[in-house]
């Protein structure tokens, strides 16, 4: 899938994490969290699955982390990205 | 056992999280109202990925798609029925075709994913004139449908009549559902009680409800689930009774007593029957031997 146009997916609310996509010629993530310095490689390793998952391999995706689990990040990257691929 | 049932917001991660520590029987993961047009699709990803990653313990899982004359109930389907919940609640069920469209597209997505016929139920929400009017046509749609359950908010609106506490609006549509389930031997369950401050009041109307007939009511506030699910249980004296009904029977069933009487009143097939389903939900509730 291809990261057509800047996206976004998800609140900055506690359990929650806030997702911005936008077109980049390679695959860049940026990682801010609440409990970066316990689960920074965590949350990045799964940003990165999801994006396998999904085909990107080119763009922005910078992650604002409120403490949420594995399963919302992904549902945010998720979203943003077919957002941004104007599947949604 | 079912209840209660707690409406849990579909796209609000630190509810998902903790929908199974609430108390209630059953969770109803809301894909519809409590969801603006904007974030369907995030909602139903997040709903999604809940259910694929959490194990809900102790409690059922509903999910609440949206209207069939809408784009997103299909889709709704596709991301949930792979993740086999319990029942699916479609609102504003009008007629039995209207279930039954959602019941076929459900039986496709089971066949698809290899699951047996009718492994997922259905529990439609009936809150329009029309479908109050089509109640047991909704309740004996098909097979699938384990409930009916009354939304008495969007009713009012269509009633054109003010919601009270006092419910007297709702009085002949409690009264058709309760009836329609009942004929096509169905559960059937009451609109939440909405004002989350009145525990009296929220107590008083599940006893209303419970009185007419209701199997359980749902509830959007953590806060009404205890009150509902002490309503709905049986009481140490109900309880009490119903074994000295059973143990009157098998007695009188040794001794080849044909009648039998207990307190001076005669036990018939519907006191037993009774007995039955108040020993039934003391088991469920507190355990014990078949």
């Amino acid at each position: 899938m291809e990261i057509k146009k800047s996206a976004t997916a998800g609140t900055m609310e506690s359990s929650d994490a806030f997702v911005m996509v936008s077109p980049a010629d390679e695959l860049i993530t940026e990682i801010n969290s609440v409990v970066y310095t316990q689960y920074g490689k965590a949350i990045e390793a799964c940003v990165k699955e999801t994006l396998a998952s999904l085909g990107v391999t080119k763009g922005k995706v910078a992650v604002t982390d409120k403490g949420a689990i594995d399963c919302v990040i992904a549902a945010r990257v998720e979203t943003a990205v077919k957002r941004a691929g104007g599947e949604n | 056992m079912r209840r209660s049932m707690l409406f849990i917001p579909g796209n609000t991660p630190n509810l998902l999280m903790n929908g199974d520590i609430l108390g209630a029987d059953a969770v109803i993961l809301d894909l519809e109202d409590a969801v603006s047009p904007a974030e369907k699709d995030s909602a139903r990803i997040l709903v999604r990925n809940i259910l694929k990653n959490l194990r809900y313990q102790g409690c059922e899982i509903i999910v609440r798609i949206n209207p069939v004359d809408t784009d997103f109930w299909q889709k709704d389907l596709d991301e949930i029925i792979p993740l086999k919940p319990d029942l699916i609640m479609p609102p504003k069920s009008s007629s039995g075709d209207y279930v039954r469209t959602v019941s076929d597209y459900i039986g496709k997505l089971e066949e698809k994913c290899g699951f047996e016929k009718n492994t997922v139920k259905l529990i439609p929400l009936i809150e329009t004139a029309l479908g109050v009017e089509n109640a047991y046509d909704i309740a004996s749609a098909c097979d699938r449908v384990a409930a009916i359950f009354l939304g008495a908010e969007d009713l009012t609106a269509d009633l054109r009549c003010v919601r009270t506490k006092e419910s007297r609006e709702i009085l002949y549509a409690r009264q058709r559902l309760v009836t329609a389930a009942r004929a096509a031997e169905v559960d059937v369950y009451d609109t939440p009680f909405t004002d989350v401050d009145d525990l009296e009041g929220l107590v008083k109307d599940a006893e209303t409800a419970k009185s007419m007939g209701f199997t359980g009511k749902a509830s959007i506030s953590p806060r009404h689930v205890d009150g509902i699910n002490t309503v709905f249980s049986p009481t140490e004296k109900e309880i009490a009774y119903a074994h000295e009904v059973m143990e009157t029977i098998e007695r009188a069933k040794k001794e080849g007593k044909g009648v039998v009487a207990l307190r001076g009143k005669m036990i018939d097939a519907p006191i037993v029957n009774r007995a039955k389903r108040v020993l039934e939900m003391e088991k469920a509730i507190f355990g014990g031997e078949d």
